[in-house]
Formats: C-alpha cells, sequence, structure tokens
C-alpha cells in the first residue's frame, strides 16, 4: 500500500481487505462501530456480567469518551475493542474490521494506551520505542530515527537511556502514548490515560490529545474523570453496570436531563413515604423528574424557582431539618444522577 | 520526514507555556503528518521480537552467565576434583560395583563422565524453564506488561511460538556453556571420556531438548499460580533433575526396577540418555529411537498445550 493510499484510507476511515463483515459493521468514515457487544465472565461464583450489551457508533477522527466509574465496564469494553478480550456475545469492528474475524487486522491499525504501565521493563526509553516501530514492521535504522523524534517531541529527551522502571508517572504515561503512536494508528485508543496523575501531568496530557484530535486522530477514551470528559470530548457515552445509559455530546446530554437545575435537599432524617408527593412537585409544569433517597429529595427542574422552599417546607411539616441543601446546573455528574439516581463514585 | 526537538515538558509561566503547548503541538502534528507506513509481516515482526529478546539476554549477560555457570561448576569441582582428592571419588564399575555395573554394561566409567550429560541435560532444563516461565510470571502480573507483545500485529500463538524460540536459544546456549566446565574441571586421572559418535545427531537432540524445556516452561508459566511459583523447584526442577538420570545412566536403574519404569514419565530421563548415547557411547543408554520419539512428541505436545494455555492467559 502505498504512503498516499494509506493517508486517503485514514482520512475515509476505511480498512484495506474489509470484506462483507465489515461492510456491514462499518461505513466510511466510521472508526469504531459495537453490535449489541457483551462480556461475561465465568467464575467460580458463577457469571459475572461485566458488558451486557453496547452499541457504539464513532465517526473518524472524533474524540468519543466512555465515562462512567470503576467497574462500569469501560476497560472490558476496550480490551474487547482492542482484541484482548474475547466477547462472549455481539460485534465490533474498528477501523472496518472485525475484532473477532481478525484481530491481526485489527491490532495493525490500534494504538493502545493501556490503563496500567505496560511499558516493556526490560527496556530502555528508546528500546521502547524502537522495538514497537521494528514489532510493525520497520527497519532498525528506521525504528531508531522514529523512536528519536517521539521522544523529542514527547519531551522525553533527558531520559532517552532511563530504563523503563524509572520513570515517573507522568513520564511514562508519555512514553505509552508515544509507543502507541509510532505506527500511524488508524484509531487510538486510551483506557484511562491520566488515572492516578497529579494535576500539572493530566493537563500535559490534555493538550497531547487534543493535537492528536486537531489532527484528525480518531480516539477512543475511557475516563471516569467527569472534567475530563467534559473538557476533552467530541461526543460521551455514560457507561454504568455494564451498559449505556446515554450518549452524544455534553451539551445534549446535559440537555437530555430535562432540567436547568437540580435541586437537593438533605433532611437530619428519614424521608417519610408520601412527602415527595406532599410537595406537590411531582407532574408541576417546570419540573421534570422528582426523586426520593433515604434522607433526602432531589428535583430536576427546568423552572426551579420555589423548588427549594417547597422542600424546606414540606420537611417542616414533617418534622425534619434541612441538613444541606444544593441547586447545581446540569453536569455530567447531574446527567449521571439523572440516567441513574445514584450520586457518581468514582 | 522531518525532525522535531519540541517538548511537552511542564511550563514555567502562562506565556511559556504557551509557547511550547504551541512547539509541542506543531512537532506531535508533523510526526502523525509524516510518519512512516508500517508495513508489518509475521516474518519482520517475529524477528524484532526475537531481536528484543537478544538485547535483554545481552544486558543480562553477566547474570544470565552467573546463572548457567555455578551450579555445574561447583558440582564438578566437588565431585570430580575434592571428593577424589580427599579419597571420596566413585566409579561406576568400580571395586563396590562391579557386578552390577557388568550387568549395566557400564564397565570401569568414572563419575565425571557420567556428568558430562547428566549436567547438559540439567542445564538444558533449568535454563529453559529460567528463560520462558519466570519472565512469563511477571508479564502476567497484575500489571500485565505481557499487552506490551500481546498487542503486535500477529496471532497470541506465534508470540508463544516465539517465547519457546527464544527460551530454546538460551536453553541451548546453557547447555554449551556447561560443556567446557565439566569437561575440563577434574582432578588427575578423572578426565571424563568423551567421544561424539555422530555430531549431527548431536545437534538434533540439543535442539529438540531445548525445545521440549522451553515449551514445558510456557506450559508451566501459563498454567501455574504465580504466588505459588517457588513450587517449581520444589515439585519439578528438584524432582526431574534427582531422578532424570542425571547423576546415573538409566540402565544403572534397573536394580530398582520399579523406580526405572517410574521414571520414565521424565522427559529429563530422555535429555540425559540422548546426551549419554551421543558423547559418552561407552555408558550404556536408552534406545535411540525411545529418545527421539520422546524429544520431539513431547516438544509436539508442550509446545501445543503451552501456547494454548498462553493464548488463554492473554486472552480475557
Amino acid at each position: 500500500m502505498t504512503d498516499s493510499a494509506t493517508r486517503a484510507r485514514r482520512a475515509a476511515g476505511t480498512a484495506p481487505g474489509a470484506g462483507p463483515d465489515a461492510a456491514s459493521g462499518t461505513g466510511a468514515g466510521t472508526a469504531i462501530r459495537t453490535e449489541d457487544l457483551r462480556k461475561t465472565y465465568k467464575t467460580s461464583r458463577g457469571d459475572v456480567p461485566a458488558v451486557r450489551g453496547i452499541d457504539l457508533n464513532v465517526p473518524s477522527g472524533e474524540l468519543f469518551g466512555l465515562l462512567g466509574p470503576n467497574g462500569a465496564g469501560k476497560s472490558t469494553t476496550i480490551g474487547m475493542l482492542t482484541t484482548l478480550v474475547l466477547p462472549t456475545g455481539g460485534r465490533a469492528w474498528v477501523a472496518g474490521i472485525d475484532v473477532v474475524a481478525d484481530p491481526v487486522g485489527v491490532k495493525r491499525r490500534i494504538g493502545v494506551v493501556t490503563q496500567n504501565n505496560t511499558l516493556d521493563m526490560q527496556l530502555t526509553v528508546a528500546e521502547n520505542l524502537e522495538f514497537r516501530s521494528r514489532f510493525f514492521g520497520l527497519g532498525p535504522r528506521e525504528a531508531a530515527r522514529r523512536a528519536a523524534q517521539l521522544i523529542d517531541a514527547f519531551g522525553l529527551g533527558d531520559r532517552r537511556k532511563a530504563m523503563a522502571t524509572d520513570l515517573s508517572g507522568g513520564q511514562a504515561r508519555r512514553l505509552l502514548i508515544a509507543r502507541a503512536l509510532v505506527h500511524q494508528p488508524e484509531v487510538l485508543f486510551l483506557d484511562e490515560p491520566t488515572a492516578g496523575l497529579d494535576l500539572q501531568t493530566r493537563v500535559n496530557l490534555w493538550e497531547i490529545l487534543r493535537v492528536l484530535h486537531d489532527q484528525g486522530q480518531s480516539i477512543l477514551l475511557t475516563t471516569h474523570y467527569m472534567e475530563e470528559a467534559e473538557a476533552l470530548c467530541d461526543q460521551i457515552a455514560v457507561v454504568d453496570h455494564g451498559e449505556v445509559l446515554a450518549s452524544g455530546t455534553v451539551d445534549e446530554l446535559k440537555e437530555g436531563t430535562g432540567a436547568d437545575m437540580v435541586i437537593t435537599v438533605r433532611y437530619d432524617g428519614a424521608v417519610p413515604d408520601g412527602l415527595a408527593a406532599e410537595t406537590g412537585l411531582e407532574g408541576r409544569p417546570g419540573v421534570g423528574k422528582v426523586e426520593t433517597g433515604h434522607d433526602r429529595i432531589r428535583v430536576f427542574a427546568s423552572e426551579p424557582d420555589g423548588v427549594l422552599g417547597e422542600l424546606m417546607a414540606a420537611g417542616a411539616r414533617a418534622g425534619l431539618s434541612v441538613r444541606d441543601a444544593t441547586q447545581l446546573k446540569p453536569s455530567l455528574e447531574t446527567v449521571f444522577l439523572n440516567l441513574t439516581g445514584r450520586e457518581y463514585r468514582e | 520526514m522531518t525532525s522535531t526537538t519540541t517538548t511537552m515538558t511542564p511550563p514555567d509561566g502562562a506565556g511559556r507555556a504557551a509557547q511550547d503547548d504551541a512547539a509541542a503541538g506543531a512537532g506531535i502534528a508533523a510526526l502523525i503528518a509524516e510518519a512512516p507506513v508500517p508495513r508489518p509481516t509475521l516474518a519482520k515482526t517475529f524477528g524484532a521480537m526475537m531481536a528484543r529478546e537478544f538485547r535483554v539476554l545481552r544486558r543480562n549477560s553477566i547474570s544470565t552467565f552467573m546463572r548457567a555457570v555455578m551450579q555445574p561448576l561447583l558440582f564438578v569441582f566437588v565431585f570430580t576434583y575434592v571428593m577424589p582428592k580427599i579419597g571420596g571419588g566413585f566409579m561406576f564399575g568400580g571395586a563396590a560395583g562391579t557386578a552390577a555395573a557388568g550387568a549395566s554394561g557400564l564397565g570401569a566409567v568414572n563419575f565425571a563422565t557420567i556428568l558430562v550429560p547428566g549436567l547438559m541435560a540439567s542445564m538444558l532444563l533449568m535454563q529453559g524453564i529460567m528463560a520462558v516461565t519466570f519472565p512469563l510470571v511477571m508479564e502476567f502480573s497484575w500489571q500485565r506488561t505481557i499487552e506490551d507483545r500481546a498487542l503486535a500485529p500477529v496471532p497470541i500463538h506465534v508470540l508463544g511460538a516465539q517465547k519457546i524460540t527464544a527460551g530454546a536459544i538460551q536453553s541451548f546456549l546453557g547447555a554449551l556453556i556447561v560443556f567446557p566446565i565439566v569437561l575440563l574441571v577434574h582432578a588427575a586421572g578423572q578426565a571424563p571420556q568423551v567421544h561424539v559418535t555422530n555430531w549431527a545427531l548431536l545437534a538434533l537432540i540439543l535442539v529438540t531438548a531445548s525445545l521440549l524445556t522451553s515449551a514445558l516452561g510456557l506450559l508451566l508459566g501459563t498454567v501455574m499460580d504465580p504466588r505459588k511459583m517457588q513450587m517449581v523447584f520444589a515439585a519439578i526442577l528438584l524432582p526431574a533433575t534427582m531422578l532424570g538420570c542425571v547423576y546415573y545412566p538409566w540402565s544403572a536403574m534397573h536394580q530398582i526396577r520399579w523406580l526405572q519404569m517410574l521414571i520414565l514419565i521424565n522427559p529429563m530421563v530422555y535429555m540425559s540418555e540422548g546426551l549419554r548415547a551421543v558423547l559418552t557411547p561407552g555408558v550404556g543408554h536408552m534406545p535411540m529411537w525411545a529418545i527421539l520419539t520422546v524429544l520431539v512428541g513431547g516438544t509436539a505436545i508442550f509446545g501445543y498445550l503451552g501456547t494454548r494455555t498462553f493464548t488463554r492467559r492473554v486472552l480475557n
């Protein structure tokens, strides 16, 4: 394949050798597609479903985020898309190629930044990049040249000869990203790329991802940091318990709550049955949803005026004092609340 | 393609940060736009993985050499130099064992002659397992660094085969390192009687034995609980070596018939006996057809099982 053909293929989001299955799996301009993708682990305690039927459609050139708390199924999903986890149901295509039918074809076209530090600890920084390049068919000289470029671009020049074991967390992350880019991947997967890093390092990595995105790189990112998803992603799929709860742009997700404000009142005791109904908020114009928890009532309202007062008054009538009250504009956190009825847990 | 020296280092101030970010952005953009187009093939990727193994081996050459040399060196030093010097040396077919030796076809053979093939076989097993099993345990630990190479553009079973090949080369080299030691370290009059009858057969036995031990290493590394790896020494290496005809020929075991039959399940026996057949023909040994059948068949079986369990471990 010629260089220009490859770049044209990248731009179109299609892959050579994509058969009829691939054609049904992804059209031109689609980086990732899944249909009812499932994974159930068999354990001594029985079957444990990790992913319960995920449908994704990620256009080429998009920075797509899978957002969800730890244990939501994000890493398992990325594992299936990168061919290292075998699905137990459904189908998935990456760069137009079926991940189960042709895993090698997929691996040729993807770069993966794993959640754990999977650098080759027996090698130096430069060697990690050189050998990854050589795994992907570059000759030793070309691989060394490519490694040198990546080392400079990712600010690892003074660590060139350091062993991978001697890198800081931020340096290791930068090297992992550099390593994922050695072979010009069509789709870049990043599994929790900033987990455990300090703020400055996270911001630096965000900048790298923005540059990659600006260059048209298709990226799928998993994160449990809401601000990260909000800052970086074109589209987000909110995932919990192995299911996509909602997907869209950040604005679309916020609009989906049907509220301009989320008002939560927490009382000093258990909320009695019927208290929410007693407020008269349910069904009132401008109020989308009223949820009752053990000691709190939460209201999603497009017209929030007076809602807080109603909640306080109803509590007082039931002999409850208000311990805490919040009014939040819709955020990804309130989106998650709206979708699950639970606080977001990182 | 252009080269760039721009970096993503943390900025000192807002202006500097903006400059750095812009420069780094340009650098990364150039890296993407002008990246070489990879053309991976199975042969190129396999070759690159082997090159990586040799790089690591070269880096660890001193510790690998020490690991390979110390055990056989001390063993032959004590048994073929110290013991004869202090009057504790012994010979198969000597005064005490003439009758038994006669029955087993040993004749008067010194212990060094028995040890040459035995210690080479022992080294094949030790190196084969050390080169594959222990690195695998690290790679399958919680960090799962195995994913580094599992994402290379080859089927996972090829990665398993590559690990067998790399381990076999280390095993082979380990046996070669031992050879001069067991040949040269001995007291006066205790020189082993070594005579290579068939160089091609020697090479075949060394290669198949190396592959067998390495394949066994892959199997062990993928089925054993990493927390119980010390069991490899206690439950596998020690019994395999002590009952692997390293220190005595299989034919001499005829007086303990049940044990002679029992140890036939130990692949180490066939490695020792195969090397004995081609290096020390004066010592009785198993028929070559039995040796080659087990070495080749064992390699195929362990290779199949090892790559299968390896693939299962890599793919969740």
